[in-house]
C-alpha cells in the first residue's frame, strides 16, 4: 500500500466516521419532532409546542455540522478518489445528484422555516416544514445507502473499457436502485439513525428527570423517545438478521471475517464474544458450535465457506477488527432491546421516571447507538475491502493520479485539527442548549402529563 | 446519438450544469458577499442585522453547490475527478471555508463575550473571502486551461496556478460578489446601516467595473480561446454587448437608488460572465494548454446516454421543486430584518 493510498484511506475514514456522527441524529430526532409538534398540534397543549421550539435548536446545531462535514464527502470522491468518481459516475454519481435535489434541498429549505418561521408561517404550515425536513433527511439516506448498496452488491450494469478506461454503466436503473442489498441495509441504517436520535432525546430528558429539571416537557419527550426507542431495537433485530442473510449470499468474505471463520468448508461457530488471531487463523471465545451454519442453513453441521476458500489477494485482511466491531454492534442491538423493553414495562407499572438508576443508565445510553451506528459501517466498509466497489473494482486502483502523498498529509493534519476544535465546540454548545433547557411559559401541570398518568402521548 | 428535443444529451447537461453553476454564483454569490462586507459593520447591532438578513437562506443556497457537484459528478465524472483531483490543495482549503463559514455563522452569536463574536466575526468574513477568491482562481485557471497531457493527465505543477490572470480573476469575483451582497443587504436594512451600505454599494460597483474592465481587456490578450467563437459566430457578439450594457445598468440602477433593480441586474451579470465562459469552453469542459488532445469534451466525459436522459427526468421534476422551495423560502423571509426575540444570530 503506498504513501497516498493509505493516507486517502485514513482521510476518507476519519472525515466520513465524523460525519456520521450528525446525520443519523438529524433523522432520529426529525422523527421525533414531527411526533412531538404533531402532539402539539392535535392536543395544542403549550408543553409540546415548547419542546419542539427546544428540539429544533439543537436539530439545527446538529444539522447545520452535518451539513458542514458532508459537503466535504461529496468533494472527496473527486479529490482523493478520482479513478472511483470515473468508475462509478454513471451510478453513484446519480443517485449523489438524486439525493441533492429530492431530498437535500428540501431539507435545507424548510429548516429555514423551522427555525425562522415560528411567526411567519402559521402553526399547520410550520408543521408541514418540520414533516418536510424529516422526510428530506430520510430520503437523503435512502440515496446515499442506494449508492453504497451498490459498492457492496453491483447490480444492472455493465462494464465499458478495460483497464484505467474501465467504467460501470447502468443497464438497468430499477436493477441498480434495488441493488441485492439496498432495501436490507437502508433499513438497518434508518432505524440504525432512529435509535440514535431517540435515545439523544432519552439522555436529555432522563438528566433533566435526575435534576428535577423541566420535569413535565422531560417527561413527554422521554414517553415519545422511549416509544420510537424501542420499537426501532426490535425492529433493528429485523433487519439486521436480514442484512446477515445478505451478507451471507453476496459477500462471503465479509461473513466469514465478521466470526472469524478460516476453514474453507466446514461449519461455522457464532460467538459471543471472542478473538481473531489471523496469523494462527484461530479464533477463541465464547461460541455456539455451528451457530453461524445453523443460523444461516438451519443446520449445525452444514458447512460454511470460511476464508481459506477465497483468494488470498481477495480477502479482508483486518478479520479481528471486522469480528470485534460486528460483535460489538450486536452487543449493543441486544442490550438496547433489553433496555427499552425493560422501560416500556417499569413506565407501564409508573415506577421508570422514579428509578434513578435506570434514568442515569439512560443518560449515557445515548452514546449506545451512536457506537453501533459507527462500527457497523466499520463492519460493512472494513469487511468489504480489499475492494471499493465489490469485486469489480479494488480500493488501491480507485485514487487519484494527480495527488501527490504530501498533500494528502497536509489535508489530514488539517481535517484532524478542524474537527476536534469542531467537536469541541459541538460539545459546548450542545451541552448549553441542554443547560438551558426550553423557554417554559406554561405554568400548570397539564392534566396527562404527569407522572401519575396512564395515558400515552403516542398511543392515545 | 440519444436526442432530447434536438439536442444531444451530453449537451443538455453542459446546459444544466451551467444554470446550476449559475444559480449557485447568484444565490450564494450575495451571501459570500455579505459576508466579505461583514467586518465593514462596526456595530453589534449592524452586524447582527447583516447575519439574519442571511440566516434563513444562507444554507439553502449552498445546496446549489451541492446539486451542481452532484451533477457534475453524474454527467461528467471524468471531469469531475480531474478538476477535483488537480485542484487538490485549493478545494480542501475551500472545504474548509465553507466549514468555518458555516460554524461562524453557527456559533457566532451563541455567547455574550466580545472576544467570542469578535472572533467568530473575523472567521466569517475571512472563510467568505477566502471562498470567493478560491472560486475566482479556480475558474480562472480553468479559463486559461490545465496542463493536462494527450491521456488528461496532470502535468504542471501547485504553483502554476498562481498566476496573475487567475488573480485577476478571483479579484473580480469578489468585487462582484461584495457588490451583490451590498446591494441585498440594502434591500433587507433601515436606516443607518442602509445609509452606510448604499456607500458600500456605491464604491463596491465602481471597482467591479474597473476589475470587469481589466478582466474584458486580459481576456482578449492573454485568452485569446475564449473569444474565438466570436469570430465563428459574430452575431453572438450580442452577448458580450448585453453583459457590458447590464454591467452599466448596475452603476445606473445605483446611482438612482433602485437597488433591487441593481441586484437584478448583478444577478444577471454573473449569469452572463458564466454563460460566456461556458461559450467559449463549448463542446469542451476542460481545456488542455499544453496539448489540444488534452482538452476534455462533454462527449468523452459523459456519463452514458441511459444515465443522463434518467438524470434529466430527475432534473425535469426535481428543478421546479427546488426553484419553488427557494422562491416559497425568499418569499416567507420577505422585508427588512427586524431583531427581536425569534431572531437567532
Amino acid at each position: 500500500m503506498d504513501n497516498v493510498e493509505l493516507l486517502s484511506r485514513i482521510q476518507f475514514a476519519f472525515t466520513i466516521a465524523f460525519h456520521y456522527i450528525y446525520p443519523p441524529l438529524s433523522i432520529g430526532l426529525g422523527v421525533c419532532l414531527v411526533i412531538m409538534e404533531g402532539q402539539y398540534l392535535r392536543t395544542k397543549n403549550k408543553v409540546y409546542e415548547e419542546l419542539t421550539r427546544f428540539w429544533i435548536r439543537i436539530f439545527a446545531l446538529i444539522f447545520g455540522i452535518g451539513v458542514a462535514t458532508g459537503i466535504v464527502m461529496e468533494f472527496e470522491f473527486g479529490t482523493n478518489w478520482a479513478t472511483y468518481s470515473r468508475y462509478v459516475g454513471d451510478i453513484f454519481g446519480s443517485a449523489l445528484a438524486a439525493e441533492g435535489i429530492f431530498a437535500f434541498a428540501m431539507e435545507s429549505a424548510f429548516l429555514g422555516i423551522l427555525v425562522f418561521g415560528w411567526n411567519r408561517v402559521s402553526p399547520p404550515v410550520h408543521f408541514l416544514a418540520t414533516v418536510l425536513v424529516a422526510l428530506g433527511s430520510i430520503f437523503s439516506a435512502l440515496w446515499i445507502v442506494i449508492a453504497n448498496s451498490w459498492q457492496q452488491t453491483p447490480a444492472g450494469y455493465r462494464i465499458e473499457g478495460t483497464g484505467m478506461q474501465a467504467r460501470a454503466i447502468v443497464t438497468d436503473f430499477w436493477a441498480m436502485v434495488f441493488n441485492p442489498s439496498s432495501v436490507e441495509r437502508y433499513s438497518h441504517v434508518l432505524i440504525g439513525a432512529l435509535l440514535a436520535g431517540s435515545f439523544l432525546v432519552l439522555s436529555v430528558s432522563a438528566w433533566y428527570i435526575l435534576k428535577q429539571k423541566h420535569v413535565v416537557h422531560a417527561q413527554a419527550a422521554f414517553r415519545i423517545g422511549l416509544w420510537v426507542a424501542a420499537i426501532s431495537a426490535l425492529g433493528q433485530l429485523f433487519t439486521g438478521h436480514q442484512s446477515a442473510e445478505v451478507v451471507t449470499k453476496y459477500q462471503p468474505a465479509k461473513l466469514a471475517a465478521m466470526e472469524g471463520h478460516f476453514e474453507a468448508s466446514a461449519p461455522a461457530d457464532m460467538y459471543l464474544v471472542g478473538w481473531v488471531d489471523a496469523k494462527t487463523q484461530t479464533t477463541t471465545g465464547l461460541k455456539i458450535p455451528g451457530g453461524l451454519s445453523f443460523l444461516v442453513h438451519q443446520d449445525f453441521k452444514k458447512p460454511i465457506p470460511g476464508l481459506n476458500s477465497i483468494k488470498p489477494e481477495n480477502r479482508p485482511t483486518a478479520v479481528n477488527f471486522v469480528f470485534q466491531t460486528y460483535h460489538l454492534m450486536v452487543g449493543i442491538g441486544m442490550t438496547l432491546i433489553g433496555l427499552t423493553l425493560f422501560s416500556l414495562v417499569m413506565l407501564y407499572r409508573k415506577r421508570l421516571f422514579q428509578t434513578r438508576w435506570l434514568m442515569g443508565v439512560f443518560v449515557g445510553a445515548v452514546l449506545l447507538p451512536q457506537i453501533a451506528n459507527q462500527v457497523g459501517w466499520y463492519t460493512a466498509e472494513v469487511g468489504r475491502q480489499p475492494w471499493v466497489v465489490y469485486g469489480l473494482l479494488r480500493t488501491s486502483d480507485a485514487l487519484s493520479q494527480a495527488v501527490r502523498a504530501e498533500h494528502v498529509l497536509t489535508s489530514l493534519i488539517l481535517f484532524t485539527l478542524v474537527y476536534m476544535m469542531l467537536f469541541a465546540l459541538f460539545l459546548y454548545l450542545l451541552n448549553k442548549k441542554i443547560q438551558h433547557g426550553p423557554d417554559i411559559q406554561t405554568t400548570s401541570q397539564e392534566p396527562g402529563l404527569d407522572s401519575s398518568s396512564r395515558m400515552n402521548p403516542i398511543l392515545h | 446519438m440519444d436526442t432530447v428535443l434536438g439536442l444531444d444529451l451530453p449537451t443538455w447537461w453542459f446546459l444544466l450544469i451551467g444554470a446550476l453553476i449559475s444559480g449557485y454564483g447568484i444565490l450564494d454569490g450575495f451571501d459570500l458577499g455579505a459576508g466579505a462586507l461583514h467586518l465593514f459593520f462596526r456595530k453589534e447591532q449592524s452586524r447582527r442585522i447583516a447575519l439574519n438578513a442571511i440566516g434563513p437562506v444562507w444554507d439553502g443556497n449552498e445546496v446549489w453547490l451541492v446539486i451542481g457537484a452532484g451533477a457534475l459528478f453524474a454527467a461528467f465524472p471524468l471531469v469531475y475527478g480531474t478538476i477535483l483531483s488537480v485542484f487538490y490543495l485549493p478545494f480542501m482549503l475551500f472545504l474548509f471555508a465553507i466549514i468555518f463559514r458555516a460554524i461562524s455563522i453557527e456559533f457566532r452569536s451563541k455567547e455574550e463575550m466580545r472576544w467570542w463574536r469578535t472572533m467568530w466575526d473575523i472567521s466569517y468574513s475571512v472563510s467568505s473571502i477566502t471562498i470567493s477568491l478560491l472560486l475566482g482562481l479556480i475558474l480562472g485557471n480553468l479559463i486559461q486551461g490545465l496542463p493536462l497531457n494527450a491521456r488528461h493527465e496532470f502535468v504542471g505543477r501547485l504553483s502554476d496556478f498562481f498566476n496573475p490572470y487567475a488573480g485577476l480573476i478571483s479579484i473580480t469575483v469578489l468585487s462582484l460578489f461584495m457588490m451583490h451582497g451590498a446591494m441585498y443587504l440594502i434591500m433587507k436594512t433601515e436606516d443607518r446601516l442602509y445609509a452606510k451600505l448604499t456607500i458600500i454599494a456605491n464604491n463596491t460597483s465602481k471597482f467591479f467595473i474597473l476589475c470587469f474592465m481589466a478582466t474584458s481587456l486580459a481576456t482578449l490578450i492573454y485568452v485569446p480561446h475564449m473569444t474565438a467563437i466570436f469570430k465563428a459566430y459574430p452575431q453572438l457578439f450580442i452577448l458580450p454587448i448585453a453583459a457590458v450594457l447590464i454591467v452599466l445598468n448596475i452603476r445606473r440602477s445605483i446611482e438612482k437608488r433602485q437597488y433591487r433593480r441593481g441586484f437584478i441586474s448583478s444577478a444577471v451579470t454573473t449569469a452572463l460572465l458564466l454563460i460566456l465562459f461556458a461559450m467559449g469552453l463549448y463542446p469542451n469542459l476542460v481545456l488542455s494548454n499544453v496539448d489540444p488532445n488534452g482538452h476534455i469534451s462533454i462527449y468523452e466525459a459523459a456519463s452514458s446516454d441511459g444515465s443522463l436522459r434518467t438524470m434529466l427526468l430527475f432534473a425535469a421534476i426535481g428543478m421546479p421543486l427546488v426553484a419553488t422551495y427557494t422562491v416559497f423560502m425568499f418569499w416567507t423571509f420577505r422585508g427588512k430584518v427586524k431583531l427581536d426575540e425569534h431572531t437567532s444570530y
